[in-house]
């Protein structure tokens, strides 16, 4: 087991929901395949996709909803 | 001769010094929003200093070169990796048929700009290789790199690696960033009160900054002096009868929050403009990132041209330093 970050590449705002009105991409505790999306950062009024470079179990996310963050901060970790 | 782009980054774009003339067409002259950056990352790899190269925001490209080049990364912190091996920024380095130019995680600024030696060769539109999305017009078929492309190069003349400009000569916005302002063309339309705040106050780059304006939030809402709307204008009071947009004018839609026009900017419009940013200054809103603090300063006309000096000055010294 070890522990994997996953980091934001842009700034922006970070969104764990693909709108509002729907469910969170992930929760802690789910399993994540490699590539799978588990965020979003919003900047330049569009919106990229986080995806995962590792497979395993999303431990927590180290950021909020709708958090501004910056590149290369981490953003969920995951056991893999 | 060419480039392959294996993944495109976020919106990396083919820039140059632009296509001036068509303004009035509502064709804007677009080019590098840090013009400095790109002159110089071209001085680096010996090309002209005009030459077309690529415009990265935020995040870099991953680049296979199909054959020897030299490269340079200026403008923002945004670390070249050769091969995955760490290269430096503001440095000319060659680069080997078959080697791969990636990227680290930005660390400071918003654009890198990546001079190849020989320049990008894409076919120019109305005198320039600048791409303008928004247009249809320029780089690549009128877009941002795209994974598959091959970017052609031009033929390169001289070795230029392993030239690197001194950290005094490397331009990049302080914190708070600071945008000196030439009040007009609309000053009078607010209070002075309201004037004087605007520049008093502290502001944020919103998440809506891209190469068309740069909007800023968390200033106070302007006051405005009660009016008849003229003809054409309509009631809110930031509105005006529609009016040309210069390069760098500041609009306030809603009296709320600034937006700075940049190089892809809109020719006019029906906002008022509190003022605009002066020339010497664009190149740095080019570097700011969203919620980066910024200050607007008032300056008039005497400080404006002897900013352009300053600038020109910096500029020659840059050429001094890399002629070596």
């Amino acid at each position: 087991m070890a522990k994997q970050e996953i980091r934001s590449p842009l700034p922006g705002t970070f969104y764990r929901k693909p709108a509002p009105d729907q469910p969170e991409f992930k929760a802690p505790g789910d399993h994540v395949a490699k590539g799978d999306v588990i965020g979003l950062v919003e900047v330049m009024k569009s919106f990229h996709e986080i995806r995962s470079d590792f497979e395993g179990t999303l431990t927590g996310f180290v950021v909020d909803n709708e958090d501004a963050v910056t590149p290369g901060q981490v953003l969920a970790e995951i056991e893999s | 001769m060419a480039v392959k782009v294996l993944s495109p980054g976020l919106m990396t774009t083919i820039q140059d010094m632009g296509r001036p003339g068509y303004y009035h067409l509502g064709i804007p002259i677009g080019g590098a929003m840090d013009r400095l950056a790109l002159r110089t990352a071209n001085m680096l790899v010996g090309n002209d200093e005009g030459a077309a190269g690529l415009e990265a925001v935020f995040m870099g490209p991953e680049l296979e070169f199909t054959s020897d080049a030299v490269v340079a990364v200026t403008g923002a912190d945004l670390p070249p990796k050769l091969d995955g091996q760490a290269m430096e920024c503001w440095t000319s380095f060659p680069v080997k048929a078959g080697q791969v130019l990636s990227f680290d995680y930005l660390r400071s600024g918003a654009r890198a700009y990546i001079a190849i030696s020989g320049g990008i060769d894409t076919p120019p539109a109305l005198g320039s290789r600048s791409t303008y999305a928004i247009g249809a017009l320029g780089g690549v078929d009128g877009r941002a790199i795209q994974a598959g492309d091959e970017l052609p190069l031009g033929p390169s003349s001289a070795d230029a690696a392993g030239k690197t400009v001194p950290d005094a000569l490397r331009r990049a916005p302080g914190s708070p960033a600071e945008l000196r302002v030439l009040p007009g063309l609309y000053w009078h339309r607010i209070t002075e009160t309201s004037g004087d705040r605007f520049f008093e106050e502290t502001w944020k780059v919103a998440g809506e900054a891209d190469r068309m304006g740069y909007r800023f939030q968390g200033g106070t809402p302007l006051d405005f002096i009660e009016r008849e709307p003229p003809f054409g204008a309509g009631s809110d009071p930031s509105n005006i009868t529609d009016a040309c947009y210069p390069y760098g004018s500041i609009q306030v839609p809603g009296g709320t929050e600034p937006i700075v026009l940049h190089r892809d900017a809109v020719s006019g419009g029906g906002y008022f403009m509190i003022g605009t940013v002066i020339s010497a200054d664009m190149d740095l809103i080019g570097q700011l990132q969203p919620n980066t603090p910024a200050r607007f300063v008032r300056t008039d006309m005497h400080g404006a041209l002897a900013a352009r000096q300053d600038r020109a000055r910096m500029l020659a010294s840059i050429r001094e330093a890399l002629a070596q």
